[in-house]
C-alpha cells in the first residue's frame, strides 16, 4: 500500500519537490492508520444513509472523499466528527476503539473539522478566531485575562507555517476567501491534530484563491496530519489528494489511488455509470 | 522576504491616531465637548458648579443602564425591559425597607428580583428561541405591573430605620463633591471595559455577536453566556433603580418610564451596533452623556422643551450616518 501511495505521489505532474514527501510519507505508513471505520452502517428510521462503510486513513495522507448529494458523505464525516454515532461498525484511532458522544470529544482526540461555512467571526482578529473557544489566559484563579501576546505571536507562527499572507491583528471582515480559509485551517493546528475534516473548502472561492487552499491543504500533510477532503470538485481532488472513495446511495463503490483512477472514472463511480471498482 | 515574521505578528491595520480618528466614540466625545464649549460662552447658567453637577449626577442613571445594555446589544440582542425592571427594583427596595428591614436585606432583595428577572428573560430567549425584542416587551409590561402591586401604585417615601442610609448612598457625595450616582457610574463602566476587553466572557460575547452559529461550532457556551448577558442587563438596571431611589427619597411607579429608549439611544450613539459584536463600555457613558448635554441645553438656551425628541432623535441619526459613511468609504 505504501508503494501505491507513494508512485500515486509522481501523479500528473507532481513538482520534484515530492519527493522528500514521499520519504516522510513511508516513514508514517509503517505505523498503524490513523483512522479506520469497520463496516460502519448509519440509518435514520427507515433511511440507510451509510451502509457498510470500511476505510482507513494513514497520517500525513490526503482522501478525496467524493459522491453525489445524498450519497452519505456528510453523514460519514459526521460520525467521524462526533456529530451522532454509527448504528453499526466500530471505529479506530491510532489501534483503539474510537467512541464518540459529541464534537468536544473528537476535538480532544485530534479530530479537527473545518466546517464549509468556516465558521468565522467577522468583527474579530485572526488571532482571536483561530483561538474562539480556546484562548489563552494568563495570571491566577479568577483573575485571569486574555493573553494576547501569546495569542498573536503563536497565530502568527501557524500562518507562517501556513505559508499564509493573513496577519494575527487584521478583522477577518477584510480578508480574502483564500485568507479566510487559512484562518480556519490555522484552528486545526493548534493542538495536535492528528486528522482534519475538511468540508467542501474551495465551493464557494475564486480560482486564485483554490491554489492557495490546496497549498495550505499540502502544509497540514506535510506535518503528517491526515486530510479527508469532501470536495464536488473534480480537479481539487486530482490535483491535491492521495487517494480518492467514492460514494454512492450509501456504499463506498471505489476506493483508489489517485495515479489508478481518473476524472472520467470518479465521474462514471459518482453516477453510477460504473458500478463499483 | 524582507518581513519578519515578529513584524507579521506586530502589524496593525491602523496606528493608535488612526483608530481614534475611525472610532464613533471619538466624534461623539468632541460633539460633548463642543456642545459644553459652546454652552459655557452663550450661556451663563451652564458652567456653573451646580449645573455640571446636575448633568453628571442624570447621566449616570441612564449610564449604569446602558452599560449593561451594551453587553446585550454586542451579543445581537435587544432588552426593551430595562425601565421597568429599574422601577420594580426600585419598588422592591422602598416597600421592603418600608416594611422595616435594614438598607442590606432591602438592596439584596433588588438585586435578587434583578436576577431573577434578568436569567427569566435570558432563559426563553436562550434555550426557548423566542426573539429578545418579544421576551423583554412582554417584561416590560410585566415588571411594571408588578411594581405597582407591589406597592399598591402609591408613592413611598418612608424608607424605615435606615431611611438616611439610603439617601445618603444615592444622595451623598463622598469623594472631593462629586455625586455618588457619578462614582458608582466610573467603577461600572471600569469593570464592564475590562470584562469586554481582557476576559474570555467579553470575548464571547463579540463573538456571539458576530457569528453566533460560528461561536457554537466552535465550542462557545452560548445560551449560557446569553442568559448571563441578560442578567447583566437587569442587574445594571437593578442597581440604577436603587441608587435613583436613593437620590430621589421616594419611588412611584412611572419611575423609568420610557427609559429603555434612552438607554438604547445611549448605546448606539456611543458607538454599539444593533446587528452585534460591536461596543464599548466608553461609548455607552459617552452617549448618555451626550443625550443629556443636550437635554440640559435646551432648557437653559430657552428652548421649548417639546423640541427635545427631535434633537435627541437627530443625535441618533447623525451618529449612525457618521458610521455609514465611513463604512461606504472602507467599501468602495
Amino acid at each position: 500500500m505504501g508503494k501505491i501511495a507513494a508512485s500515486g505521489r509522481n501523479w500528473g505532474e507532481r513538482k520534484a519537490a515530492a519527493e522528500p514527501q514521499a520519504a516522510k510519507q513511508g516513514e508514517a505508513r509503517r505505523l498503524v492508520a490513523v483512522l479506520e471505520l469497520t463496516n460502519i452502517s448509519k440509518h435514520f428510521g427507515a433511511i440507510q444513509a451509510v451502509n457498510d462503510v470500511s476505510l482507513s486513513i494513514d497520517a500525513g495522507q490526503v482522501v478525496g472523499l467524493m459522491g453525489d448529494n445524498g450519497a452519505g458523505k456528510s453523514t460519514l464525516v459526521k460520525m467521524i466528527a462526533g456529530n451522532f454515532p454509527p448504528s453499526h461498525g466500530t471505529m479506530q484511532m491510532d489501534g483503539k476503539e474510537l467512541i464518540l458522544h459529541k464534537p468536544v470529544e473528537a476535538r480532544q482526540h485530534g479530530i479537527e473539522i473545518v466546517h464549509q461555512d468556516l465558521a468565522l467571526c467577522n468583527n474579530l482578529t485572526a488571532a482571536a478566531n483561530v483561538y474562539l473557544g480556546r484562548e489563552l489566559r494568563r495570571g491566577l484563579g479568577p483573575l485571569r485575562i486574555l493573553d494576547y501576546a501569546a495569542m498573536y505571536k503563536r497565530a502568527g507562527q501557524i500562518f507562517a507555517e501556513l505559508k499564509s499572507e493573513t496577519r494575527p491583528r487584521d478583522l477577518v471582515k477584510q480578508m480574502s476567501g483564500g485568507q479566510r480559509q487559512a484562518v480556519a485551517i490555522a484552528r486545526t493546528m493548534l493542538s495536535q491534530a492528528k486528522i482534519v475534516l475538511m468540508d467542501e473548502p474551495t465551493a464557494a472561492i475564486s480560482v486564485r484563491q483554490v491554489a492557495e487552499v490546496l497549498n495550505l491543504i499540502r502544509h497540514l500533510r506535510d506535518q503528517g496530519i491526515a486530510v479527508v477532503l469532501i470536495s464536488h470538485r473534480m480537479p481539487d481532488v486530482f490535483d491535491v489528494a492521495d487517494r480518492v472513495i467514492v460514494m454512492r446511495r450509501g456504499r463506498k463503490v471505489a476506493d483508489k489511488t489517485i495515479a489508478s483512477s481518473s476524472p472520467e472514472e470518479v465521474t462514471g463511480l459518482i453516477t453510477g455509470a460504473i458500478e463499483q471498482v | 522576504m524582507a518581513v519578519t515574521l515578529d513584524q507579521t505578528i506586530a502589524h496593525k491595520q491602523h496606528t493608535l491616531l488612526s483608530k481614534v480618528f475611525a472610532s464613533q466614540t471619538f466624534w461623539v466625545v468632541i460633539a460633548v465637548i463642543l456642545a459644553c464649549l459652546f454652552l459655557s460662552v452663550a450661556t451663563d447658567s451652564f458652567a456653573t458648579t451646580k449645573n455640571l453637577y446636575n448633568i453628571t449626577r442624570n447621566v449616570t442613571f441612564v449610564a449604569i443602564v446602558a452599560l449593561g445594555m451594551t453587553f446585550v446589544i454586542i451579543t445581537g440582542g435587544i432588552d426593551l425591559s430595562v425601565g421597568s425592571v429599574l422601577c420594580l427594583c426600585s419598588m422592591v427596595l422602598a416597600v421592603t425597607m418600608h416594611a422595616g428591614y435594614g438598607i442590606e436585606i432591602g438592596i439584596g432583595a433588588a438585586i435578587a428580583t434583578a436576577l431573577i428577572i434578568g436569567a427569566f428573560n435570558g432563559v426563553l430567549i436562550a434555550y426557548l428561541g423566542f426573539p429578545p425584542f418579544v421576551v423583554t416587551l412582554g417584561m416590560l409590561s410585566i415588571a411594571r405591573s408588578l411594581a405597582m402591586v407591589a406597592s399598591n401604585n402609591t408613592v413611598v417615601f418612608q424608607f424605615g430605620p435606615d431611611h438616611d442610609k439610603l439617601l445618603a448612598l444615592g444622595g451623598g457625595a463622598w469623594v472631593f463633591g462629586i455625586a455618588n450616582p457619578v462614582l458608582y457610574m466610573i467603577v461600572l463602566a471600569m469593570i464592564t471595559g475590562f470584562v469586554l476587553r481582557w476576559t474570555k466572557f467579553g470575548r464571547h460575547i463579540f463573538a456571539i455577536g458576530g457569528n453566533e452559529h460560528a461561536a457554537t461550532l466552535t465550542g462557545v457556551p452560548v445560551r449560557q453566556i446569553k442568559v448571563v448577558v441578560y442578567m447583566i442587563s437587569a442587574l445594571a438596571a437593578g442597581l440604577a433603580g436603587i441608587i435613583q431611589t436613593g437620590w430621589l427619597g421616594a419611588v412611584t411607579t412611572n419611575l423609568g418610564n420610557g427609559m429603555e429608549l434612552q438607554v438604547i439611544a445611549a448605546t448606539v450613539i456611543g458607538g454599539a451596533n444593533l446587528a452585534g459584536g460591536m461596543g464599548t463600555a466608553f461609548g455607552a457613558v459617552v452617549g448618555a452623556a451626550l443625550i443629556e448635554v443636550i437635554r440640559n441645553s435646551l432648557g437653559l438656551l430657552g428652548i421649548n422643551a417639546f423640541w427635545q425628541g427631535v434633537f435627541i432623535g437627530g443625535a441618533i441619526l447623525l451618529a449612525v450616518l457618521f458610521d455609514r459613511i465611513r463604512n461606504f468609504r472602507r467599501n468602495d
